[in-house]
């Protein structure tokens, strides 16, 4: 039987001048995770990966999760990894099962997530043959993976594990493929457990430049209204508490990304909570106005600058950023300082002072109480919003949300209060429908201690239901929302808004599922909720339960839009904040 | 405007497929390309010439610098570099007009490296522009077939003072 202690006792073997003990590329395989501290492997079995699985049957230190599709795998170990730091790891076999994981790894790389993906291949001599579930997998992802390898060799696959999850981890992280035949796991090899990664191309930079930096001081002494524009690299950085620091430091307001919320708490007054398509009114005029944009772990995306000569154009701009490919990507930049955010904050802090920016500060007050983000109540129908202050406030600000990709999202980024990094899971570049559910359940997974909840519309939880039989097989208590209009919401939004109401393929109303019975024969729990005495009841139910996963279908106002809102091609101060009457 | 980069790059068959994938994936152009390879047998050298904005090329360079397999990327344009491109022509070259071809050939300092009774197939090398003339001076004789290596480069060692 494999285990840690059997690893210390090769060590001591090699100091002792024996001969390395011979291990299957299987056990290689399995004896490598646990020495890369790999506890959850997320996976599902076929042909070629059978040794894999029949030596995981001997093996104790990991947990194996068997999902029900590949996809929900991936976004699983997404999940795991975007709530705990640490690197997701999914196991797949050939060709199909390898093909399944495609969007999953697609959703990871567009999100800069670290994952390690390991499929199983066609013995070597067949590769190229067309033949039984092959499918090259390298080719199919080389445009979505940070870097993947083929191991062609036992004796390589020890090294290209540890390279891959060196890789996944550091610099700007991302995911990495590695593919392995059937032969080479079942081939035998000496297993070292020592090794030193050695890659020769690859040497991210941590530490910004000390010149820059000081740079970046005087221009913030002589900025009168300064905004901070924090992204997901904040929380791959864990510099949430650094980024903190310096916008007390410098009262300086603060806006994050989709991915950039929970960096800062949104209950203080210098968050402007989110900017950008669906961001707040005054995160967007604030960034339009200000005379020094701080952009902290961000990328300048689309969704967020809107019509790019137009953003921000009366500011300097200085991009703290580890990837020098994202600067000046979009948007021209005045001042570069390429590093990990953590480490550039701890060096900028002690020598920056407090802005002059209190008439700023004043006048942002003033956007946020003349354009707060708002909704109208409707009779006893439930609105969406509502739903989501309500998630928050049972949950105290405090739970993993993993939201999906429609109005709900939106909806989700905008109301609930995030105050802790790591909080908030979303797919934010790939947009992937199918991403939620199981992205809470690797978060559930990853951090019992905290309560992981998936925000869900009822078209997207629909492309990853089944992980329903994953929670309840494992007893993982993942709390699922439905934000149920009837609808695939954003769609129709932009159907009615843009077509002239013309809803073509995208009423869902006659053809959905009941939810409830749904998640009921699969074994978990789920509630309706028509009105607010009823959700609250739900949510109470919902929180209450330690064990079995528990959906709240809750019904909501079919035709609600999500506002403020930047029509594409416009400007960010350009928005639109109501339904034109 | 044109760009010369120089990247040294693990001798790995992946690392060709990453790199032209990134160009295609990104739009960018490649005008030429050229790989073999480098002093040290794990490595390969490859040229490529491209074309863009400034801030394009900015990319690129960048780009090319993420790849885990690219050990060393020099945008050679600004600086001081020697660079050659092979050519091999295939003529068309009847009794009365061989002595021609011949003439030219020499002017260019090419080489006749095969010969066929309707056919003489030309080495040249240099610039591009002289292969491009070269091969212009040839097309009126029938180009059979024409085969280039592409760009190959190096920084000149000695920079210079200006
Ligand atoms: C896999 C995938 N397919 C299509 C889309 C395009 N899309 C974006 S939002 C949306 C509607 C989502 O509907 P629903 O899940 O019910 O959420 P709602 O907008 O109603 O809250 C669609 C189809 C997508 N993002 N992902
Ligand atoms: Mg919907």
């Amino acid at each position: 039987m494999l285990s840690v202690a059997k690893a210390k006792t090769f060590e001591a073997d090699q100091t002792g001048n024996q001969p390395l003990p011979e291990l299957s590329g299987a056990e290689i395989f399995v004896q490598s995770l646990v020495q890369q501290g790999v506890e959850t492997v997320f996976g599902y079995p076929g042909g070629v990966v059978l040794s894999v699985y029949d030596t995981l049957f001997k093996t104790k230190n990991i947990n194996h999760f068997l999902v029900r599709h590949e996809q929900g795998g991936t976004h699983a170990a997404d999940g795991y990894a975007r709530a705990t730091g640490k690197p997701g790891v999914v196991l797949a076999t050939s060709g199909p099962g390898a093909t399944n994981t495609v969007t999953g790894i697609a959703t990871a790389f567009m999100d800069s997530i670290p994952l390690v993906i390991f499929t199983g291949q066609v013995p070597l001599n067949l590769i190229g043959n067309d033949a039984f579930q092959e499918a090259d997998i390298l080719g199919i992802t080389r445009p979505i993976t940070k870097h993947s390898y083929l191991v062609r060799d036992v004796s390589e696959l020890a090294d290209t594990i540890s390279k891959a999850f060196h890789i996944a981890v550091s610099g700007r992280p991302g995911p990495v493929l590695v593919d392995i035949p059937k032969d080479v796991l079942l081939a035998k090899a000496p297993y070292n457990s020592k090794r030193r990664v050695k890659l020769a191309g690859y040497k991210p930079m941590t530490k910004g430049s000390y010149r820059q930096i000081m740079k970046a001081v005087e221009m913030i002494g002589e900025s009168r209204r300064p905004v901070i524009y924090a992204g997901g690299g904040v929380m791959h950085s864990n510099a949430a508490a650094e980024l903190r620091e310096f916008a007390q430091k410098l009262g300086a307001p603060v806006t994050t990304t989709l991915l950039g919320l929970g960096a800062y708490p949104e209950s203080d007054d210098l968050s402007l909570g989110m900017l950008g398509m669906h961001g707040t009114w005054y995160a967007n005029m604030a960034v339009s106005e200000s005379d020094l944009l701080i952009a902290i772990g961000a990328r300048f995306d689309d969704r967020v600058t809107g019509r790019i000569a137009d953003f921000a154009k009366n500011a300097q701009k200085i991009h703290i950023d580890i990837d020098p490919a994202s600067i000046s990507k979009n948007v021209e930049i005045d001042l570069p300082i390429v590093g990990d955010v953590k480490h550039v904050l701890s060096d900028l802090i002690p020598h920056v002072n407090a802005c002059d920016s209190k008439s700023w500060l004043a006048e942002i007050k003033k956007w946020k109480a003349d354009h707060p983000l708002r909704y109208e109540t409707n009779g006893p129908i439930l609105k969406p919003q509502q739903v989501i202050q309500a998630v928050s406030e049972v949950t105290k600000g405090q739970a993993i949300v993993a939201s999906d990709v429609g109005q709900h999202q939106m909806w989700t980024a905008q109301y609930y209060q995030f105050s802790e990094p790591r909080s908030h899971l979303s797919s934010g570049g790939l947009g992937t429908m199918g991403y939620g559910f199981p992205a809470a359940m690797g978060a559930a997974v990853g951090r019992p201690d905290r309560t992981a909840v998936a925000i869900v519309g009822d078209g997207g939880f629909q492309m990853t239901a089944m992980e329903l039989a994953t929670a309840v097989h494992y007893k993982i208590p993942v709390k699922i929302v439905i934000l149920n209009n009837g609808y695939l919401g954003m769609v129709r939004q932009w159907q009615e808004l843009f077509f002239e109401k013309r809803y073509s393929h995208s009423d869902l109303d006659a053809s959905n599922p009941d939810f409830v019975k749904m998640a009921e024969c699969y074994g978990a729990i789920g509630y309706r909720a028509h009105n607010s005495a009823e959700l609250d009841e739900a949510l109470k139910k919902m929180m209450a339960e330690q064990e079995l996963p528990v959906l709240v279908d809750a019904i909501v106002d079919r035709e609600e839009n999500v506002y403020p809102m930047v029509p594409a091609g416009a400007a960010i101060y350009e928005m639109i904040e109501e339904d034109a009457k | 405007m044109k760009h010369t980069i120089s990247l040294l790059v693990e001798n790995k068959s992946d690392a060709l497929q990453r790199i032209a994938g990134l160009f295609s994936g990104r739009g960018f152009n490649i005008d030429t390309i050229s790989v073999g390879r480098a002093e040290d047998p794990s490595h390969v050298r490859m040229t490529i010439v491209t074309h863009g904005e400034d801030r394009i090329i900015e990319q690129i360079t960048k780009q090319l610098h993420k790849l885990i397999d690219v050990v060393k990327v020099v945008d050679l344009t600004d600086m001081s570099f020697v660079n050659r491109e092979l050519a091999l022509i295939k003529v068309s070259a009847a009794e009365d007009v061989r002595a021609e071809i011949l003439q030219i050939v020499e002017v260019f300092r090419g080489k006749i490296i095969d010969i066929s009774p309707k056919t003489l197939t030309v080495e040249a090398t240099g610039s591009e522009d002289k292969v491009d003339a070269i091969i212009s001076m040839l097309r009126p004789y029938g180009l059979k077939e024409v085969a280039r290596t592409g760009r190959v480069a190096l920084k000149r060692e000695f920079q210079g003072e200006t």
